[in-house]
């Protein structure tokens, strides 16, 4: 099919539009390639010959609206995705988090929770788990649930353990699971002190009076408007000197809150709220 | 007239690198249109291939960051696992989504949405591979009225990935490596030339 590129750009912003006037999921400031990319994904998957006969299809059925969100939803995560951020967060950040006496974690767009449990074995290891509450986050509920269940394909299990061995992991990693059928199942005591709720970056509010936020590899999907937006979300809701970490192509170069934040590893996109933000 | 283009896209997998230092360099130093290069690497891959380049060409060649704007005479190079897009308003866009073509960065990603952002005023340049990354992209980047070259099979390290390239579309120039970047320098003259 050959349908003019400004065609095009009207059906795809007519399509956000319903989505937000009849569900209140707002993808109007979401990069466009990348909705355009899923969408043509859904088109061919189900047949629809253009945007606007899938919005359509999602205007009138809940059911298909439930199937888009999914596929606007970023699935993709690994545990210990980029072990030389982790093997920072172990070695640098979480010495300072010590300090304090008690302290929280927000994980916001977690997905299905890979970084969350990297994140409670860094806390196991450091024996400050019970000091530490970990809030995870995401818009889509069918993801959140996947996140409780803490189970993972076993054919990725071979790809996580030499992850948490570059991250400075010392451990067995196989201490941490149990293999049942395909499925690698995160032992039960990595769940305590987690939450798991429902949080839409782009129209709900600030999250607790935070420590440490990480929020890697979702800002990428989001405009530059809709960027600063979720970065100031992130400012209003760490503590003075709470850090903010981001995914290893992200920054904040181009944020309009570059100046309330200072660089604490470079390379490995950490950040600290400044005193005086 | 002469036609106008506004991007060059070009896609690359083995033998890639020693293609790239021959073609980059050959740029000429006030090349009027941003390049945007996908090269297949590894994931763990670091910045050497951007380094690389950048080191031996008269360009500024770079590792390509979310939301910069596209600059006239900048090589941008699509960063290790994950995918470069283009918006329509010429800033870029990185993503983790799944791999396309086993691949991530994709060339079928890179061209597909700069085609949707320049449509007829592109150039999409698929080089050496051994796959098929890249032909659906150049195929969406004819339809849209773009121009379409592809690396010379024989002259290709791998010629896979210009012979899936020449059976997805009707192309409009092949060309043995060394003769594309004289042919982009004539095709797309100098940012003085170019007025968008």
């Amino acid at each position: 099919m050959n349908v003019h590129p400004e065609t095009e750009r009207i059906e795809l912003s007519l399509l956000l539009e319903a989505v937000h006037l009849k569900y209140g999921y707002d993808f109007r400031n979401y990069s466009m390639a990348h909705l355009k990319r899923r969408i043509e994904h859904r088109l061919s998957l189900s047949g629809f010959a253009s945007i606007s006969m899938l919005q359509h299809a999602v205007l009138h059925d809940e059911a298909m609206f439930r199937i888009f969100l999914q596929d606007l939803s970023i699935n993709v995560s690994e545990m210990f995705r980029d072990p030389s951020f982790y093997k920072a967060l172990r070695d640098e950040i979480l010495p300072m988090l010590g300090t304090y006496p008690s302290f929280k974690i927000w994980h916001a767009g977690c997905s299905a929770g890979q970084e969350v449990y990297s994140m409670a074995i860094l806390l196991h290891e450091a024996g400050m788990r019970d000091r530490g509450q970990i809030y995870a986050t995401d818009f889509n509920r069918a993801i959140l649930k996947q996140a409780q269940e803490a189970a993972f394909p076993l054919a990725q299990l071979k790809d996580y353990t030499a992850k948490y061995q570059q991250a400075g992991g010392e451990n067995s990693f196989a201490d941490y699971y149990t293999a049942n059928n395909k499925r690698a199942l995160l032992r039960p005591f990595l769940k305590e002190r987690i939450f798991f709720s429902e949080h839409n970056l782009v129209t709900d509010g600030v999250f607790g009076e935070m420590h440490l936020v990480v929020c890697r590899n979702v800002l990428i999907y989001f405009d530059r408007e809709l960027q600063d937006r979720v970065v100031g979300l992130f400012v209003d809701s760490l503590c003075p000197g709470g850090f903010l970490c981001l995914g290893s192509k992200e920054s904040l170069k181009f944020s309009r809150h570059a100046d309330k934040f200072e660089p604490v590893r470079e390379k490995e996109k950490i950040f600290r709220k400044r005193r005086d933000a | 007239m002469k036609r106008i283009f506004k991007a060059v896209v070009m896609g690359v997998s083995s033998g890639g690198l020693e293609a790239l230092k021959t073609l980059v360099p050959v740029l000429r130093p006030d090349f009027g249109v941003p390049v945007l290069i996908v090269q297949h690497l590894s994931a763990q891959a670091d910045s050497y291939l951007s380094t690389r380049l950048d080191e031996v060409s008269a360009l500024l060649v770079k590792e390509a960051e979310d939301k910069e704007i596209l600059q006239a005479g900048v090589v941008y190079v699509a960063p290790p696992d994950y995918h470069l897009l283009v918006e329509v308003d010429g800033s870029l866009t990185l993503s983790v989504d799944p791999k396309v073509n086993f691949s991530r960065p994709s060339v079928d990603v890179l061209f597909e949405t700069a085609s949707d952002a320049f449509a007829d005023k592109l150039v999409g340049v698929i080089l050496t591979g051994a796959n098929q990354d890249g032909a659906r992209g150049l195929a969406r980047i004819k339809r849209r009225g773009g121009l379409a070259i592809v690396q010379s099979p024989d002259s290709a390290q791998a010629d896979a990935m210009p012979r899936a390239a020449l059976e997805s579309t009707s192309v409009d120039h092949v060309l043995p490596l060394h003769e594309i970047a004289p042919f982009l320098n004539k095709l797309i003259g100098s940012s003085h030339d170019n007025t968008h």
